[in-house]
């Protein structure tokens, strides 16, 4: 459950309208179930009073749409962000993808956010409702009489059970208390990638990828991902196309993808929660990161708003490139 | 040399200023390496993107070397800083999509080094060619 | 009516295998369903329904349709089309299988596409009714009976046994085949499944989402709405919700330059694509809003109007649980359809 509640958050954003701080707010809306929850701009008390969620199914981080929000409107928008948000936040910042002036950012503890996939996984098909209580969800179906208790630690995203961070690195106003750093074993899973034989590395990967549908869902959702054209979308670019036509192009497409927000990445982990196939996308930005951290010191991604990514920077005595490969082999 | 033996197929992407003279170099001194060796010049070893070394697999390349002033040595002062860090990234994560990490390679190679520019292409080429064709980072359709 | 005990799965899903090729849902690595081409020892899925639509099965992701070789300046072209095999489509639900018609009207009408013939006229579809509809579930909106499906064969599936019935010559044929490990049966069982079935049918979230407001000559009513601005707001402009859908049948025809000869290709399009029918002058929908309005005013309105009053769309859910900002066309549906629809 949620620390803070969604009538703290309503009460936020119906004072900021009121007393015309923003014309409008980003916030999190009403679906047809408990977990179907889209991101939607608030512009009047009575449309937030009516249709504002926050509760553990409240995933998507906003900082994307702050590009497209704060070129179109004139008015101050208000957003809230959880503490992986403001990372992405920073990072748009960072690049100058938006205008900070326009944006009033209200950080929001989170206590980590549960994934409907796992949910579904535990529980019989049908679920009409879930409600928070406590350290559990008791989810309804259609199949059972009693609700099943589930406890949120176990159906959490997997971006949560290895959450970076509590700290806001970013607000313009705190709700709620910010955290700590935290030390997690976010790099475990990719550890363990890297110990296998590569065989067994690459028929894990073909696995994966193979699944892919080309729906673009990891890029679009992406804040890292800002080009305004793709080259991926650009029909001048001979790598465009809509539909992976073979093992290559699956590979290619994952590799760039990964490889252009590597230095840039936050970790916030959007690209596997999107992804319809369930391709644990993350792992690919975190071996950059990883190997980021290993090869050029630790860095964290919008940490810090202007900080200099490690790939538009260097040291006159960086690893050389068959060092950085074999590196671990002399590890052994 | 038998007609059937398997010959790689390497790209080379050699940098304007100090490796695509060394390979000239190399030629000029009648220093012998592969002719299945073709070379891509480009400006500055930092063009390359991961792109280009990605689609040179994809064209039927088995290896692809890139090669560009040593450290220090850049005509644009620091472009090869740059690619060293890049390439050691993607490199990296060939590596850990399985695929070969001998098919891929960075060698700094100055204008001076006609020599060293013929022994690199006659180890790689050794190399990629006992690992054998490229299958894991392949295009079918380019395949006649 | 006929009836086949589970312990003879195994040998009925080889018998079929023997002729003819045999797709079934089966479990992937992450617990999700997909069809895969039978093999020894694979377990018929108990998912709901496979992550992927059935429609790959006539309508592929993507598909070489010839290629071209230039020698000299004559340019050659090939043929590259196989005649297909026959193939047996085992256990697709009744939504999905509602979607092969929906894409016939399409691929089968004036010019035929013989690609999609081909592989249509070479399959047979088994369908299997559902009994645990989930809350994403709104096939009945469309007029389909889960309990019921169509398809050459009807297919029962209970703990212990499936109970078939074939619905065409196509399904007499297959169900023959099948004599061996089948008996006869009265209709106790499937009666007793369809009725437990209706019950959690009249429980189900989205069961009174009404179609009324929308179909054929509704084009001004809507076209227009403010609605569409607020409802793509949030809007990626990813593919998935076309890509999961059975019935999206949008297409692009590229070519690929191999080196030695270019391949004519064609592969799935997304009207969520920037480059969605774009033409020499550019594209004629700009910005997000037109291009989630052209989606569902074509499932909504464009394709009924074409279609005797056909919707183009089944309820399978698959869009409910896929889109990454959980917009969809239940989501459009009431907001446009007004009250009788909330």
């Amino acid at each position: 459950m949620q620390k803070i509640t969604r009538e703290t958050l309503i009460e936020k954003a119906s004072g900021l309208i009121s007393n015309g701080t923003v014309t409008s707010v980003l916030g999190w809306k009403r679906g047809e179930f408990d977990y179907d929850i889209t991101p939607a701009i608030f512009e009047t008390v009575e449309e937030i009073t009516k249709d504002f969620v926050w509760n553990d199914f409240c995933g998507a981080n906003f900082s994307k749409y702050l590009i497209s929000k704060t070129s179109k409107s004139e008015g101050k928008i208000l957003v809230f962000l959880k503490p992986c948000d403001t990372y992405s936040f920073n990072q748009l910042l960072t690049e100058h993808r938006f205008d900070r002036e326009k944006v009033y950012a209200v950080g929001i503890p989170c206590e980590g956010m549960a994934d409907i996939t796992k949910i579904k996984a535990t529980v019989n098909d049908g679920i009409v409702k879930i409600d928070a209580d406590g350290e559990n969800l008791l989810v309804t179906t259609l199949y059972d009489d009693d609700a099943k208790v589930i406890k949120t630690s176990d159906v959490l995203a997997e971006r949560c059970v290895n959450c970076k961070s509590k700290k806001h690195v970013a607000f313009d106003e705190l709700l709620g208390e910010t955290g700590e750093v935290i030390d997690s074993d976010r790099f475990d899973e990719v550890a363990k990638i890297e110990a296998m034989t590569p065989d067994e590395r690459f028929a894990f990967w073909q696995n994966e990828l193979s699944k892919c549908i080309r729906c673009n869902a990891c890029r679009d959702v992406c804040p890292a991902c800002t080009c305004e054209k793709c080259v991926f979308d650009n029909p001048q670019s001979p790598v465009e196309n809509k539909a992976p036509t073979n093992e290559f192009e699956e590979k290619m497409f994952h590799i760039i993808r990964a490889f252009h927000v590597a230095g840039r990445c936050t970790d916030c982990g959007e690209c596997s929660r999107v992804c319809p196939q369930n391709i644990p996308l993350h792992l690919l930005n975190r071996k950059f990161i990883k190997d980021i951290n290993e090869l050029y010191g630790d860095y964290q991604a919008g940490a810090e708003e202007g900080s200099r990514a490690p790939l538009v920077d260097y040291t006159l005595d960086d690893i050389e490139p068959s060092d950085a490969v074999n590196r671990r082999d002399t590890d052994a | 040399m038998s007609m059937n033996e398997y010959k790689p197929l390497i790209v080379a992407f050699c940098c304007n200023w100090c490796s695509y003279a060394g390979a000239d170099l190399a030629g000029n001194n009648r220093l012998n390496y592969p002719a299945d060796v073709k070379i891509i010049r480009v400006p500055c070893s930092c063009r390359v993107n991961p792109m280009f070394i990605l689609r040179a697999f994809q064209r039927g390349a088995d290896g692809v070397i890139l090669c560009g002033c040593h450290p220090g040595d850049c005509h644009y002062t620091s472009g090869n800083y740059y690619t060293r860090r890049r390439m050691s990234l993607l490199f990296s994560m060939l590596d850990y999509l399985g695929i070969e990490r001998e098919r891929t390679r960075v060698e700094w190679v100055s204008a001076a080094e006609g020599a060293k520019f013929a022994a690199t292409m006659n180890d790689f080429v050794e190399t990629v060619a006992k690992l054998g064709e490229n299958k894991r980072l392949e295009d079918l359709r380019c395949k006649k | 009516m006929l009836k086949i005990t589970a312990d003879k799965f195994p040998q009925m899903f080889g018998a079929i295998n023997e002729s003819m090729s045999l797709y079934l849902p089966v479990d992937r690595s992450d617990g999700k369903a997909e069809f895969k081409k039978w093999q020894e020892g694979d377990v018929w899925s108990d998912a709901l329904n496979t992550e992927r639509s059935a429609k790959d099965f006539f309508f592929p992701q993507s598909e070489n349709l010839m290629k071209f070789k230039m020698e000299g300046k004559s340019i050659e072209v090939i043929d590259i089309r196989d005649e297909n095999e026959d193939f047996v489509i085992f256990g697709a639900r009744g939504c999905d299988v509602r979607s092969f018609d929906i894409l016939d009207r399409v691929f089968l009408a004036d010019p035929v596409d013989s690609f999609y013939k081909n592989r249509r006229e070479h399959a047979t579809v088994v369908s299997v009714a559902c009994s645990r509809p989930a809350e994403t579930c709104f096939c009945s909106s469309f007029g389909i009976d889960c309990t019921n499906p169509a398809g050459d064969v009807t297919l029962w599936r209970e703990a212990d046994a499936i109970y078939m019935e074939a619905n065409t010559e196509k399904g007499d044929a297959l169900l023959e085949k099948l004599s061996a490990f089948s008996e006869e049966c009265d209709t106790k069982a499937v009666d007793a499944q369809k009725e437990k079935t209706a019950k959690i049918l009249s429980k189900l979230p989205l069961k009174d989402l009404g179609t009324d407001a929308f179909g054929s000559g509704k084009t001004k009513e809507f076209f227009d709405s403010p609605l569409w601005s607020a409802l793509s707001e949030s809007c990626l402009g990813c593919g998935t919700c076309t890509f999961v859908c059975p019935t999206c049948q949008c297409y692009d025809i590229k070519e690929f330059n191999t080196g030695s000869e270019v391949i004519r290709y064609r592969c799935w399009d997304s009207c969520m694509y920037s480059d969605f029918t774009r033409m020499a002058h550019g594209n004629n929908r700009n910005s997000q809003v037109e291009r989630f309005r052209q989606r569902f005013m074509h499932k909504l309105v464009y394709y009924p109007e074409n279609n005797d009053g056909i919707f183009s769309c089944v309820g399978c859910g698959r869009c409910l649980s896929k889109c990454p900002i959980s917009m969809n066309i239940v989501k459009v549906m009431k907001a446009l359809g007004g009250n009788e629809n909330a």
